[in-house]
């Protein structure tokens, strides 16, 4: 069994949903342009991995195997719903700029992994740690990207100006694709490298190797 | 597992149904509790958002903050204007909406309560117009101080949702700005930016004859001609969001838009 200190931190670093399982990929990609979004959408996903592990792992000696995952899918779309209305009445601008990818919260895979990996066989107390350090790692993930994209892209951070951008006077010409979602698959994909370059573990073997280019000569 | 009694059986119908059932009621109740408790705070928010736009088009608002230089609020400053329906079949004021619960865009999706547009109509490419629509007026002593209209039209990716504010004169125009639009970032979706928007201030919509005459182009004509009081900067590299603002604006100013509410106001005030 592992501690629940080990619950809790393990998936920061040394098991990232993000950087090891490449799960919850497309709303890394999609709310990263600016902080402040990142920051909203990374407590909704904490919130409801936290409490939804808490609550699959609550029922888990009640639900009849056939309908389990229906179950957690169930408890899932409820909390994302709760988080949605909540956000609409106290944060409007940002639930607008989140749009959809706070109802996809239902889809992301992390949220319903954790529901069925792990609070499935866990008590509720351990699936709540484990649920909270698993968003904890998408969020150090998506923080470290918006780190990056806000100001190349915009030239601010959290709406402050840091970088002065030329079309308002100042010297930074602004890097539109750090605006498009496929930059941040390039800045987790340096994440990726980053990481496994420190924890040499996580490298995963080659599938295959790829022969080198002979010429028609060597082959003979 | 902590029921050892035999008579539990988990995997049973009766233990499939019991667990169905009892989990959609405890999460319906949870569901609709906060639906229900936030709903009154949401359409609050849903105003104000209205209003903050309707402000920045009219250049009332700045961008970046919910009180003007003065300090007044968004509900302070709101309240200068009053909300109109008008019947844009006629051009004539009307009452047969309630201003303050009528949604044109829905009105619109109505084949009761809109007319289709054929293609040669339907420059902005929004299919259906409705008969009635809102406007937003800020009068001072005498005649209108500003006139803010509602208008829309298809750019690259979809539909461009925005207001147009006109001065006094109902000719020249105070501000346009979107409230929703899906443009790429950094090229159509620069109609967000607060520089180019800056130049809609003191266009004018009409030619000498009375037809809208907005044009958006590459260069525009020297300063002080007569052309060039018509002209706005193109969005650079993004031709066809520039084409659908022109567009839009010309259909809402013409007279399948609010074209003959203005006429009227003007022969009016």
């Amino acid at each position: 069994m592992a501690t629940p200190k080990e619950v809790l931190v393990d998936p920061i670093f040394n098991n990232n949903p993000i950087a090891l399982q490449v799960l919850g990929i497309c709303s890394a990609l999609a709310v990263t342009v600016n902080m402040s979004t990142t920051l909203v959408m990374c407590a909704a996903v904490i919130f409801v991995t936290t409490l939804s592990n808490v609550a699959v792992s609550a029922v888990r000696n009640r639900v009849p195997t056939n309908i389990r995952i229906i179950v957690q899918m169930t408890i899932i779309a409820s909390l994302v719903i709760v988080v949605d209305q909540v956000l609409q009445a106290v944060a409007y601008d940002i639930s607008k700029s989140l749009s959809v990818f706070v109802g996809l919260i239902i889809t992301n895979c992390i949220v319903m992994g954790r529901a069925e990996a792990f609070a499935m066989q866990n008590g509720p107390w351990l699936s709540a740690l484990d649920g909270f350090g698993t968003a904890l790692g998408y969020s150090v993930m998506l923080v470290g990207v918006a780190l990056v994209r806000e100001p190349l892209g915009s030239g601010s951070l959290m709406g402050f100006e840091i970088l002065p951008r030329v079309t308002d006077g100042g010297w930074y010409p602004a890097n539109g694709m750090m605006l498009l979602a496929p930059s941040a698959f390039f800045i987790i994909g340096l994440f990726i490298w980053a990481i496994r370059a420190w924890k040499k573990d996580q490298v995963e073997e080659a599938d295959y190797e790829i022969a080198p280019n002979l010429q028609y000569r060597e082959v003979m | 597992m902590p029921e050892s009694d035999k008579s539990f059986d988990k995997e049973g119908l009766g233990n499939i149904l019991l667990v169905a059932i009892s989990l959609c009621l405890v999460c319906a109740i949870v569901v609709s509790t906060a639906a229900v408790l936030l709903k009154p705070q949401q359409k609050l928010n849903q105003e104000l958002d209205q209003k903050q736009n309707i402000l920045r088009a009219a250049g009332m608002l700045p961008e970046d903050s919910n009180v003007d230089p003065q300090g007044r609020s968004v509900d302070e400053l709101f309240s200068q204007f009053t909300v109109r329906a008008v019947d844009l079949r006629t051009g004539r004021f009307t009452d047969e909406v309630d201003p303050a619960s009528y949604d044109p865009i829905k009105a619109a999706k109505d084949p009761a309560r809109s007319m289709e547009l054929s293609d040669t109509q339907d420059i902005a490419t929004i299919g259906r117009r409705e008969n009635v629509s809102l406007v937003y007026l800020k009068e001072s002593e005498g005649g209108v101080d500003k006139l803010v209209i509602p208008v829309r039209g298809y750019g690259l990716w979809g539909t461009l949702y925005g207001y147009l504010a006109i001065e006094g004169d109902l000719s020249t125009v105070a501000g346009l700005g979107f409230y929703s639009q899906k443009e790429t970032p950094g090229l159509g979706g620069e109609v967000d930016n607060p520089a180019w928007k800056a130049q809609w201030h003191g266009i004018s919509l009409f030619d000498q004859s009375g037809k809208p005459a907005v044009r958006l182009v590459k260069s525009r004509s020297p300063e002080g001609s007569v052309a060039a009081g018509y002209e706005v900067d193109a969005l650079s590299g993004a031709t066809l969001t520039t084409r659908g603002v022109q567009d839009l604006v010309q259909f809402w100013t013409g007279d399948l838009g609010f074209g003959l509410f203005l006429e009227n106001l003007k022969s009016t005030t």
